[in-house]
């Protein structure tokens, strides 16, 4: 199968790694994998601030280069709920509106790929360490996602997993945590002391924007505790 | 002070306050206990979800008919009904009726319509003596505050408190056990029940087949109001409407359920009119107040209109991350949590209390907590939608417009990470300060460092 990997602006930017350990999953796998260059960002800063026409100058020529694609995966629950749940809405009543349904139908966060579409849960990873698994919400409340990344890390030959006595919202959300950083802070610490308190080494997520924002609190805290993409930890060997 | 500012201003102390996020966090886990054992009971909780829902979607979508077919009802009993387009109607037309009865005290039992047209501060204004019943109201109106959460008034407080403001207010406070601080509230309140010369309720359903109004509590306080004085007084929003009486078999358990994790509450009782001839107790006279105040324009708008379902259980706000560290009184709302966030813009106004729906991570615990399926996040969206569209703030739309210019553009893209790269040293330089222009990221967090090679690089360098 030839996948289109859409890779998410800060991935591209700031979390290089979890793009390339992608890249070399699905080629191991003996699918073709293609990343359009022209694709930078789903839109979804501004189509959550509320700007949508915004939103849909970056989101319509993207859709346009999605058109043709067999499977588009991604490697963010959020930026995979943009295109999946919200370009349906946001393209609703206009010319695109059928085209953003298609994609939305053949758009699938990585994990969820790997396991449903694929069928593949054991990627033969090695990864000797404690972790704990975040949800990030638009992965967990938008696509349904739950079982695929806890399947896939139970296979990795070497991890031990444990997991955080709640389910809480990390307090990212993109623009949020900058308009009302104080509240996005507290729930990241909440968070923080959810995962402290498992005793694990790593916090493993599909969502490098959630983890983006615990790491760092984590580093600001001085704290032993390292977050990583789960596409890193599905391509340790 | 405008309401944002405040919003923040009480916010950034409120979400520092550590005492209150361990005590609103002790109290919301035993909350989340019970409540998962209840649901648990269910057959099907999302089944009993999906048929509440629908049953809210009949009531809400032929509210014109339910309302006619309730107030018939009421009336052929002897009730008389009252419509307020308003909350200064509604205070008036109660301040009327008190007038003509030459009543002076008037005891409540829990009411939030209440509190949304600013009842009790109107009445005591004129002279009328006002006591809540309920005893979290109780204990909040002691304090001179709102209630705190639209169930529980006064989760904020602990014991130690509540002991505290009795010995203050009351001069009798033997102990902080719930028990004896129980007894001298109760003490006092019996007092004011035989002092008292009109009762005044709200309404949890109104029950359009039958013409009665069901009011749900655990005390047993809303009984009494509704028992001893002469006069009832109900007043409740008109979104309050079931089609049948046998569609309490599913809401008053679902009501306890995801409000307080209880089976059923201790007491629900169903009010058809006031006492009938050869009856020998209940009030003589009852008065309904049904009220709009800006709910039919909620009712206009067909992609928000389920936000009328909401029966006031506060499950969304009992799971919602930004309630639980700011707090209730921070909202500045009546209904505050998702719920508010989502419908005071409606009530109150867009630009006014747009702030609400973008306080928000867009996390959507509130829409699966949701007895009656109101698709709370989303409507923030529509919210934050409806506010960029009417009134842009005009620096932000130039970011997103310029953001939309280097996204679209691998050339600006490719040179914008680049500049990023290289302005990192000078960044970590100003982190944190007024001059770093990260700083509302940066006071608290760390940003993550950037590597010289991106994603697209190593791709291109491979192929």
């Amino acid at each position: 199968m030839t996948v289109t990997l859409f890779i998410p602006c800060f991935i591209d930017a700031l979390f290089p790694r979890a793009g390339i350990s992608m890249v070399e999953i699905l080629e191991r796998l003996g699918h073709k994998v293609v990343c359009p260059n022209e694709i930078a960002c789903c839109g979804q800063p501004p189509f959550n601030s509320g700007y949508w026409d915004e939103a849909r100058t970056i989101a319509a020529p993207a859709l346009e280069k999605l058109k043709d694609a067999e499977a588009v995966v991604i490697g963010s629950g959020s930026c995979g709920a943009m295109i999946k749940k919200f370009y349906p809405e946001l393209f609703a009543k206009t010319p695109q509106a059928e085209l953003a349904k298609q994609v939305a139908s053949r758009t699938w966060e990585f994990s969820d790929f790997l396991v449903t579409k694929l069928g593949v849960t054991n990627l033969g990873a090695k990864f000797p360490h404690k972790v704990t698994f975040h949800d990030g919400c638009h992965g967990l409340r938008e696509l349904g996602i739950k079982s695929a990344p806890r399947a896939l890390l139970g296979n990795v030959s070497g991890l031990e997993f444990v997991e955080m006595k709640e389910e809480s919202c990390c307090g990212f959300g993109g623009t949020f945590s900058a308009k009302f950083p104080m509240i996005s802070t507290a729930m990241g610490e909440v968070k923080c002391a959810a995962a402290t308190e498992t005793g694990a080494d790593f916090i493993v997520s599909n969502d490098s924007s959630c983890l983006m924002h615990i790491q760092g609190l984590l580093s600001r805290q001085g704290s032993k505790l390292k977050t990583i993409h789960l596409a890193e930890v599905l391509n340790q060997r | 002070m405008s309401f944002v500012s405040q919003f923040k201003s009480l916010a950034s102390e409120k979400t520092r306050d550590l005492r209150h996020r361990s005590v609103i966090r002790t109290a919301l886990r035993s909350y989340e206990i019970v409540r998962d054992k209840r649901k648990a009971a269910f057959q099907s909780w999302e089944s009993a979800r999906q048929a509440a829902a629908e049953t809210k979607w009949e009531a809400i979508n032929h509210l014109d008919e339910h309302l006619v077919a309730l107030a018939t009802k009421l009336e052929a009993r002897g009730t008389k009904v009252h419509w307020a387009s308003n909350g200064a109607q509604a205070r008036e037309i109660i301040a009327q009726i008190l007038r003509d009865k030459k009543a002076r005290s008037i005891i409540k039992s829990k009411a939030m319509t209440s509190e949304e047209i600013h009842l009790n501060h109107a009445l005591e204004k004129e002279g009328f003596t006002v006591v809540e019943s309920d005893l979290g109201e109780f204990i909040v109106q002691l304090r001179h505050e709102p209630p705190y959460h639209i169930v529980f008034p006064s989760m904020h407080l602990t014991r130690g408190e509540i002991k505290d403001l009795f010995q203050k207010e009351l001069g009798d406070a033997p102990s902080d056990s719930p028990e004896e601080l129980t007894m001298v509230a109760r003490r006092v309140m019996r007092q004011k029940y035989i002092q008292a010369d009109v009762g005044f309720t709200g309404g949890n359903f109104a029950i359009a087949e039958t013409g009665m109004i069901s009011i749900t509590e655990n005390e047993g306080n809303a009984r009494l109001t509704a028992a001893l004085p002469k006069t009832m007084i109900t007043l409740m929003g008109i979104e309050k409407v079931l089609p049948r009486f046998s569609d309490l078999a599913l809401f008053l358990p679902m009501l306890a359920t995801a409000g307080a994790g209880q089976p059923m509450t201790c007491y629900n009782t169903m009010y058809s009119g006031p006492r009938q001839p050869g009856e020998c107790d209940g009030p003589e006279e009852w008065h309904v107040i049904l009220l709009d105040n800006r709910r039919t324009e909620l009712l206009a708008d067909a992609e928000q209109r389920d936000a009328l379902h909401c029966i006031r259980c506060g499950a969304c706000l009992n799971v919602c991350p930004i309630f639980r560290n700011v707090g209730g009184h921070t909202y500045g709302t009546t209904y505050s949590g998702p719920v508010g966030a989502v419908i005071t813009p409606h009530l109150r106004g867009l630009q006014d209390w747009k702030h609400l729906s973008n306080a928000s991570s867009l996390c959507g615990a509130c829409t699966e907590a949701c007895p009656v399926k109101i698709d709370l996040h989303h409507h923030l969206l529509q919210n934050r939608r409806n506010a960029s569209a009417s009134e842009p703030a005009f620096f932000e739309k130039l970011a997103y417009k310029t953001f939309a210019i280097v996204a679209n553009e691998p050339a600006f893209w490719s040179l914008a990470k680049k500049i990023g790269w290289l302005t990192q040293p000078l960044q970590s330089l100003v982190k944190g300060t007024a001059l770093d222009p990260a700083k509302a990221w940066t006071k608290t967090r760390d940003l993550p460092p950037q590597p010289l090679e991106s994603f697209k690089d190593w791709w291109k360098n491979r192929q």
